[in-house]
């Protein structure tokens, strides 16, 4: 099937890796068929390429769903007849229903938070950056990466038929609150919909398991000779925080589900006290507290925030210095600070519950160590910001993104201070504050950080570059667009304009933004059309782009621009390189680069 | 760092070309994936003591554990029965030390002995497990119905039996799982797997697993019966 190098990593045991530097023999290709390449593929370039075309379709889709709702709010009283064309009875005489708004909104939070950007990044990034930067043939077992690719590709086919049953997908909110979700009465939603979308998210947490063991395993394990954790690029670094933090959060998720199935199916009451239904009256469940799923479900989310944010700070770590010609500022600060959001994400997680009813004294902590995490995120802000100081910056489409990630995450996270005060979270809590805040600093830097990898790693995945003149539109639209949608959701939010609203047209409060809501609505759309632009950049260059003629077409340290221009399965040709330096001698004793594999000169001063 | 180059580079433990703690990638896998496992159980067991702390009152496990197989009706034994499930699945693990052990001194046929005790510890375990929820359940007891009463003699919420029946039937499934997976073992000890690859690592994986799963049951077996 595969090449032999996979069999020869599975069984030099005793050498651990010995293999590496031992086997050379891996020129002569294997017959194989397009099975075994496109679709079970264990190459794990083949596995991110699949992580990352699926992560696309899903934001297609995604992003299509928050165009039909912004729809909805932008034009409240409007009618679309080709709305009922295709949505059917969840558009009836071309207006979306209560229920096919709610769940469009449930549907685009999940899709965007776990299926783009959870495995359509560091899905994508982890496997392709993780070997080629470490210097590996692949990841520490190719075939549990290949079956964390099909759990993630199941558990979106069983998301994508919870669409078209006859009760509709989930719409209790991606969050999944009981008892709007433990309860089938409740809303049609909760019925089908929401037993397809936990059987989903459980294929995902395991997904996300087997993916996560193995980025760790390789990380630690499978470095090339000369490779210590501190000449790492950060890129590896932030993916190495990002599968621990996912290996240890996503099995409380997990925790939580089961109880959820157990309530939905058998009768229990986990989550579920004092309930009344209308129609159906007091139900006979006791006990239980639907605080509780909150805590095991933040005890995933907030983390998950970091799941989705790391690979992006390390990717525009990476992208920033190369552009800059310049090495990054502060590497030791950048994996401390990393490790500090690592450890505080695990510690914050009631800061999204302040107003369940949470002690004031238990929320006061959780303010503390929530603005805590300002201190680190300042670090890497302002690193970053000394890499670009007096840089020799080359403006390609990837350090534009990754420059425009460093404005998002700023503008989103000073807001995350306003949040973070239990205080002002009474007022602000559940508003389109909340909404501004978590699409800027998590939603739309993360899509900077990947838009960013992409354009930077094309020419490794492909052998060809994006066309640059697109490149360039799709970020000006997208920024401007990004923050004139978000923006002023901001003074919404201030004003006390709550989310998750089907109509605000029908509120005193909330008239007064009806031209705004409709501006929002306009730029989303607009916004929306330009990402289909990169997507027909992104594949008619997968054919046609310009062919890369030299490995290292942008003059980067790290390993995988040593790899030939299409690199096989196994990576490099003959043995893999020996590392002796950090990755980031840019502009170092008037060499513009120097490669981590060019050994240190006699008078040459380490970083 | 220190001025390493390429001619004076001793081999440093974090230094790449080798494992840092010296295992191969699927042992480290296996830690990191009982870690992640430990999570998910920790959460089980802190939502049943937070749910358990916010009840009015709670059955006394001496007076719901009291029975024992083929003893007559009416004889009262508390956690006499559990007490022996217990040491059945720390002796099975014993056992599986044993075939650890046997491995690295290449003794298949210690390996495929104590492999083989292991499996029938983990079975004999399951069968406790099944007769004492069958005989609860006789009494009444399942998810979402709870017969016992509080200690204080009121009305108890069925939280005790959902939580019972949750997590020992989750831990339940793990020894399930161990037990395959022992049994996998066995047969390719049996085929002369290992003898062939020159080591017994995967037994040496598969007792991680199953000691976690030991250990994993002294916290449930504290939380539900002693407590």
């Amino acid at each position: 099937m595969s090449s032999e190098i996979v069999l020869d990593i599975h069984t030099s045991v005793s050498g651990l890796h010995d293999a590496h530097h031992s086997h050379d023999g891996h020129e002569h290709h294997h017959h194989e068929t397009f099975i075994s390449k496109y679709v079970f593929s264990m190459d794990h370039k083949m596995i991110a390429k699949q992580f990352l075309i699926t992560g696309m379709f899903w934001a297609v889709l995604g992003g299509l769903m928050s165009v039909l709702f912004r729809l909805q709010l932008g034009y409240p009283d409007s009618t679309f007849p080709w709305l009922e064309d295709i949505l059917g009875k969840w558009a009836k005489g071309g207006h979306i229903t209560p229920e096919a708004y709610y769940a469009l909104v449930t549907t685009h939070g999940t899709v965007l938070v776990f299926f783009v950007l959870t495995a359509g990044l560091s899905g994508t990034f982890a496997n392709f950056l993780i070997p080629l930067q470490v210097g590996a043939r692949d990841m520490a077992s190719p075939f549990m990466n290949m079956l964390s690719f099909w759990f993630f590709f199941i558990a979106g086919i069983v998301m994508l038929s919870s669409i078209f049953v006859e009760t509709g997908p989930f719409s209790g909110g991606w969050t999944a609150y009981p008892p709007l979700s433990a309860l089938g009465d409740a809303s049609p939603g909760s019925k089908t919909g929401m037993d397809l979308w936990i059987v989903s998210m459980a294929l995902f947490v395991v997904s996300s398991l087997l993916g996560g063991l193995n980025y760790i395993a390789t990380v630690l394990n499978m470095r090339t000779k000369g490779m210590s954790m501190t000449r790492l690029p950060l890129t590896i670094w932030a993916l190495f925080f990002t599968a621990v933090l996912g290996v240890l959060s996503f099995p409380v998720l997990f925790s939580g589900f089961i109880l959820l199935i157990f309530d939905r199916n058998f009768g229990t009451s986990f989550y579920l006290s004092d309930i009344f239904v209308n129609g159906a009256g007091a139900l006979p469940n006791e006990g239980g507290s639907a605080i509780l799923y909150q805590h095991l479900f933040w005890f995933l989310g907030h983390p998950e925030v970091y799941i989705i944010l790391l690979p992006a700070m390390g990717m525009v770590s990476e992208i920033l210095s190369t552009n800059s010609r310049k090495p990054i500022f502060g590497y030791m600060a950048m994996i401390g600070s990393m490790f500090a959001i690592a450890i505080l994400a695990f510690l914050v997680w009631a800061h999204h519950m302040f107003v369940t009813g949470l002690n004031p004294f238990l929320g006061s902590i959780f303010v503390l160590l929530t603005l805590l995490i300002a201190v680190p995120s300042a670090i890497k802000v302002f690193n970053w910001l000394t890499t670009l100081w007096r840089g020799n910056i080359r403006f390609t489409p990837a350090m534009m993104f990754a420059i425009g990630f460093v404005s998002l995450f700023i503008s989103g996270g000073l807001t995350g201070i306003w949040l973070g005060n239990s205080a002002l979270d009474i007022h602000l809590h559940d508003t389109y504050f909340v909404i501004a805040h978590f699409h800027i600093v998590m939603g739309v830097a993360s899509m900077f950080g990947m838009f960013a990898g992409i354009y930077h790693w094309f020419p490794k995945m492909y052998g060809r570059f994006l066309n640059n003149t697109l490149g360039y539109v799709h970020f000006w639209i997208t920024i401007i667009g990004a923050y004139l949608i978000f923006w002023p959701m901001h003074y919404e939010g201030l004003a006390g304009m709550p989310r998750r609203y089907y109509d605000y047209s029908i509120w005193e409060s909330f008239k007064q933004f009806g031209d705004l809501n409709r501006f929002i609505s306009t730029v989303a759309m607009i916004v929306f059309a330009t990402q289909i632009l990169f997507l027909a950049n992104f594949f008619y260059s997968i054919f046609k782009g310009r062919k890369l003629r030299s490995a290292n077409p942008w003059g980067s340290n790290t390993l995988e621009w040593t790899t030939p221009i299409r690199p096989g399965h196994g990576n490099w040709p003959g043995e893999i390189p020996e590392v002796y330096r950090w990755a980031y001698d840019y502009g170092k004793d008037g060499h513009d680069f120097i490669s981590q594999t060019t050994p240190v000169g006699a008078d040459e001063s380490v970083h | 760092m220190s001025t390493v180059t390429a001619t004076a580079a001793p081999t440093k433990l974090w230094g790449g070309g080798k494992s840092p703690f010296n295992v191969e990638y699927g042992k480290l896998m296996m830690w990191y994936f009982l870690m992640s496992d430990a999570f998910t159980f920790g959460a089980f067991l802190i939502s049943y003591g937070t749910i358990r702390f916010s009840s009015n009152g709670w059955p006394n496990p001496n007076e719901v554990f009291k029975s024992f197989p083929f003893a007559p009706e009416g004889v009262h034994a508390p956690l006499v029965f559990v007490s022996i499930m217990t040491f059945i699945l720390i002796i099975s693990s014993v056992t599986m030390v044993l075939a650890v052990h046997a491995g690295k001194q290449m003794d298949k046929n210690a390996v495929v002995r104590n492999l083989i005790l292991t499996i029938i510890g983990g079975i004999a375990f399951l069968s406790c497990q099944a007769w004492e929820w069958n005989h609860l359940h006789s009494e009444g007891a399942w998810w979402g119905a709870n017969p016992f009463l509080n200690a204080d003699g009121t009305q108890s919420s069925t939280n005790f039996t959902n939580y019972f029946f949750t997590i020992t039937g989750f831990h339940g499934f793990h020894v399930f799982s161990g037990v395959v997976i022992n049994i996998i073992m066995l047969i390719m000890t049996l085929l002369d797997k290992f003898e062939k690859r020159g080591h017994y690592l995967m037994i040496e994986k598969a007792g991680l697993y199953w000691h976690f799963v030991d250990l994993v049951w002294v916290f449930v077996f504290t939380c539900f019966y002693l407590i």
